[in-house]
């Protein structure tokens, strides 16, 4: 723990502000958040390694004064197995876009979840493409406007949740942008997690999603957050099924971890060979 | 005395994972193809043995993606693959191109294009070891026509991966992929072994990871150590940040083009058999040339004055070397499995052109020193 005062600018790479990020973006919020669970977790930045793909949330890793991998599309999470699967030490942090991580990064992600390698992805969750103009993702869902979806969107979306948890994640979460707070005690618990852990934060992208399918400015979006969203079991629930749940999922800490295992075969192989 | 153990009996593709381990290599990604599999299996056995790491990923472009993660860590990585795993490969080795990560990529060669004839003989990737990726970029591939070869072209990949800072393609082919022959061990010490540059710069100063050196190489900076800085594909400055600026894009081009083209005569490895006085020139590589060294050497027996160049570097192409062994050459026949990729630079290289002939098989099957020996009567005139 730290009990020293926050200050953004310890942990972000000055010379390169400003962001790139459009007015209203939600992911300087997750951006915060995370700046401010790690420093409350007191963690050295010489041991942290954020690996990114492509992609707005990807830009997070260029801003932030860690060790940084801004990658391939799609592939972030294949590049930070390397990274910690070298080195276990290190903490790996991924942040990814909805389109990145589920569409062309799908395999990748089911698949670190499944070897429960101790990575923890943060899936920004703004159910569009916006890098590229808002085009819709795999996380739009049906009946939504997209610039590749000019009569609306006839694709299902995936549940993040239900996805990482059935692919073997041992730590699920999700939260807000409007809910910042929550965002940064989960993402702590997160890093500090021995396994593969999945963040989702649904974030607002006001100038493609907001303004195609009219869910107002970023203001309007994050209210939508707020009343959209409850607390996992909520007695919401009951009047009121489809409201979002928000809050750990899955905790596990009995699954053996990836490089640990590894450490074994390691044991078992020099055994062998003396 | 060579020492009983190091002598083995092995195939070129366990020669490779011997070249490997012997060069240092410590964390290999991979996943199962023929005929590069073998590559992938020993490695399993073998890595941990030593304490290095290997991991068998979900997809050939993961398995690339995590040795450039293990390589910027500070480790000698690798991953081996065939044509549609290469295939695959090429946005995430463009990018260790563009970011400048030493790593190593052995493609032992299937027929193509697509999945081809995955249990035969090729050699129709080399275009796509030069060009598969996309953008202007310099490229290293070396090839070997025997176990020794294989071992030796091994180490020197990682060498110049560590040197150059820039993927290295070892191109073997099927036949010496699985062939079996005679591999002597080297003791530790008998091949020069590159270790990776890491930078001086203290802790506290500032460290430009991306500001080339006077003599254009770059000091490495470990992820974990003291130095924190971003590495990314898209055009960057030297602290490696995103960067578009006209002046900064050219300036970087420029310079991965550069290192490795200004170096060709550096990085060129080849080997020569009766040159000095030949009429005729083979130029050929891989298991391509133990069929042309046979010919040469039945040849040479009834008196005719012909020749090899072997060549073990492919990328950057030793244009100069190859005219130079060329330039008394009535005739230059260039014997490789394609429908002509190489032929293409030799033509590029000599002076006459209009010599330069081709001797190829393309049917998955070996080229056959009768193969060459037809090509050879034709262009003498004397018919098959």
């Amino acid at each position: 723990m730290n009990d020293t005062p926050f200050n953004f600018k310890d942990y972000v790479r000055s010379r390169f502000f400003p962001h790139m990020w459009c007015p209203g973006c939600g992911h300087g919020i997750v951006l915060g958040s995370l700046l401010r669970g790690i420093h409350e977790l007191g963690l050295n930045k010489n041991e942290i390694v954020m690996t990114s793909g492509i992609g707005c949330s990807s830009r997070i890793s260029g801003y932030v004064d860690f060790h940084s991998l801004h990658t391939i599309h799609g592939r972030a999470l294949s590049f930070a197995t390397g990274v910690k699967l070298s080195r276990p030490h290190l903490k790996a942090i991924v942040p990814m876009g909805d389109g990145d991580a589920l569409a062309i990064g799908g395999n990748h992600f089911i698949h670190a979840a499944r070897r429960n390698i101790d990575i923890t992805a943060i899936v920004m969750n703004n159910k569009i493409y916006g890098m590229t103009g808002g085009q819709f993702s795999p996380l739009s869902g049906p009946g939504k406007k997209a610039t590749t979806a000019p009569y609306s969107t006839i694709d299902n979306e995936f549940d993040i949740v239900e996805l990482a948890k059935s692919a073997g994640a041992t730590f699920v979460a999700r939260s807000t942008v409007f809910h910042a707070v929550e965002a940064k005690d989960l993402l702590k618990k997160a890093i500090m997690h021995k396994g593969f852990s999945v963040v989702e934060i649904l974030s607002q992208c006001p100038t493609y999603y907001g303004r195609k399918n009219k869910e107002g400015d970023a203001v309007q979006m994050m209210e939508g957050f707020k009343n959209n969203t409850v607390k996992i079991g909520s007695k919401k629930l009951e009047k009121n099924p489809n409201l979002i749940q928000r809050g750990i999922f899955v905790e596990d800490t009995d699954k053996p971890e990836y490089c640990e295992a590894y450490d074994h075969i390691i044991e078992t192989a020099m055994k062998g060979n003396s | 005395m060579t020492n009983k153990d190091n002598i083995r009996f092995i195939q070129g593709n366990e020669a490779c994972v011997e070249g490997a381990l012997y060069a240092g290599l410590n964390f290999f990604a991979g996943y199962p193809i023929t005929p590069s599999t073998e590559i992938t299996e020993h490695l399993s056995e073998r890595l941990p043995q030593t304490g290095g790491k290997f991991i068998q990923m979900e997809d050939e472009i993961a398995s690339m993606g995590a040795i450039i993660g293990a390589s910027l860590t500070g480790n000698k990585v690798m991953t081996a693959t065939s044509g549609p795993g290469f295939s695959l490969k090429q946005e995430a080795l463009g990018y260790a191109c563009m970011a400048e990560i030493p790593c190593v990529i052995a493609n032992v060669q299937r027929g193509g294009p697509s999945t081809g004839n995955p249990t035969h003989v090729s050699q129709g990737d080399i275009n796509q070891a030069r060009w598969g990726t996309h953008g202007d970029h310099a490229i290293i591939a070396l090839t070997a026509s025997n176990h020794q070869d294989v071992f030796k072209i091994t180490v020197e990949a990682f060498n110049l991966a560590e040197t150059y800072r820039t993927p290295v393609i070892i191109l073997l082919d099927e036949a010496i992929g699985h062939m079996r022959e005679k591999l002597i061990i080297p003791e530790p010490g008998e091949l020069p072994v590159v270790d990776r540059l890491r930078t001086h710069v203290p802790k506290g100063v500032d460290y430009h990871p991306y500001l080339p050196r006077e003599d254009d190489r770059l000091p490495m900076s470990d992820f974990g150590a003291q130095h924190r800085y971003n590495v990314t594909g898209l055009f960057h400055d030297m602290w490696g940040f995103p960067n578009n600026d006209p002046a900064v894009v050219n300036g970087l081009l420029h310079h991965l083009v550069d290192k490795i083209e200004n170096s060709v005569n550096d990085i060129a490895m080849y080997k020569e058999y009766w040159l000095d006085d030949a009429e005729y020139v083979l130029v050929s590589f891989g298991s391509s040339a133990r069929s042309s060294i046979h010919l040469a050497q039945n040849r040479r027996a009834r008196g005719m004055k012909i020749g090899v160049l072997e060549l073990q570097t492919l990328w950057p192409f030793p244009t100069d070397i190859v005219r130079e062994k060329c330039a008394n050459a009535k005739a230059v026949i260039v014997v490789e499995m394609n429908m002509g990729q190489v032929i293409t630079q030799v033509k590029n290289a000599v002076d006459n052109p209009n010599n330069v002939f081709l001797a190829n098989r393309i049917d998955g099957q070996l080229i056959s020193p009768t193969d060459i020996k037809t090509v050879l009567r034709m262009i003498q005139g004397k018919g098959v």
